[in-house]
């Protein structure tokens, strides 16, 4: 190995021989299958082609090019455990935010705020004027 | 009396001290984004109506920006190989050919938006398009960081110098690579 390479403890030169131009062409049929795939209108299918194909495309890039599949174990962890606050912050409020009532509560129909631009898109309407300021600042909410 | 850079001499760990701070950085990253992006799954599961904004969104400029980065990430890692085989002028030339796709990533950005800013889709335009700004929008803004830091990489590279600097930043930009992978179905195809 290299004097320099040695120095800076390149650990991609003790791993595996990668061929990077065959992944990424793998990465861009993967590409081409998540693009295609939804136009089925098929919701399994988009899920998978989409979201399936997502994780398969990250896995690709984190074990081949930043080669976390030889980094010392201590990264992953680290990683894993910033994944794990992810999962933690989702499955503590989902149930707050997805559902439309609770014990103590209901959202009604307006607790989301659409602009109405966004209104007049939804409608296939022209976009209407700018909505004028009141006299407390804009109508929002 | 030559001087060697820390990062490059000390191991904590086993891991160059260098690498292991991108690391650091990117273990933060994950929970900054998994926040933003965790977030907008849970709302978007709970508003099915949100599908009929996200369908003004162009898969298509999504699906070449995606391709742009996929591309920008093979020269990245292309260019920490060279570094690895100590040859500092490849090195660079793969960090400029990589910052020339984080570049084009931002033009095609920008048209984007202004085109979608003008059909009335702002930042304020509603809930779905609150978040298509803000996780793009960040995303973009490391797009942006990853080019300058990468520039300044590639010039000391150029010189066969500081070439560990090649790997850390390869790792970063990867990173900003895998972030788009899941935005783009999240935003562009789930309609």
């Amino acid at each position: 190995m290299h004097a320099h390479a040695e120095a800076h403890g390149a650990h991609a030169a003790h791993g595996p021989h990668r061929n990077y131009v065959k992944i990424w062409a793998i990465l861009t049929a993967l590409l081409v299958v998540s693009v295609t795939g939804p136009m089925l209108g098929i919701r399994v299918v988009t899920l998978i082609t989409a979201f399936g194909i997502a994780l398969v495309k990250a896995y690709l890039v984190a074990k081949n090019f930043m080669h976390l599949d030889i980094e010392k174990a201590i990264v992953k962890w680290l990683l894993a455990l910033a994944l794990v606050i992810m999962v933690l912050l989702y499955t503590l409020v989902a149930p707050d935010v997805e559902k439309s009532k609770g014990q103590h509560w209901v959202k009604s129909q307006d607790f989301h705020y659409v602009s109405e631009a966004a209104k007049g898109k939804r409608h296939g309407h022209e976009q209407p004027e700018p909505k004028k300021e009141t006299e407390h600042g804009s109508e929002h909410r | 009396m030559s001087t060697k850079t820390l990062a490059t001499q000390r191991s904590a760990m086993g891991i160059p001290t260098g690498r292991l701070a991108i690391w650091w950085v990117l273990v933060s990253e994950v929970v900054i984004f998994g926040g933003i992006l965790v977030s907008y799954v849970m709302h978007r599961l709970g508003h099915p109506e949100w599908a009929e904004e996200a369908s003004h969104t162009n898969t298509w400029i999504g699906a070449f920006n995606t391709l742009v980065l996929l591309s920008s990430s093979l020269s990245a890692v292309l260019g920490h190989k060279a570094a690895e085989q100590g040859n500092g002028p490849k090195a660079a030339k793969m960090l400029y050919l990589t910052c020339l796709g984080g570049l084009t990533f931002l033009i095609v950005k920008s048209f984007e938006w202004t085109s979608e800013i003008r059909e009335g889709f702002t930042l304020q335009a509603g809930g779905f398009w609150s978040y298509y700004y803000t996780a793009a929008g960040l995303h973009a803004f490391h797009v942006m960081c990853g080019v300058v830091i990468m520039l300044f990489v590639a010039h000391t590279a150029k010189k066969n110098q500081e070439l560990h600097r090649v790997e850390n930043i390869g790792i970063y930009w990867h990173f900003v690579d895998i972030v788009w992978i899941f935005l783009f179905p999240l935003l562009y195809i789930a309609k």
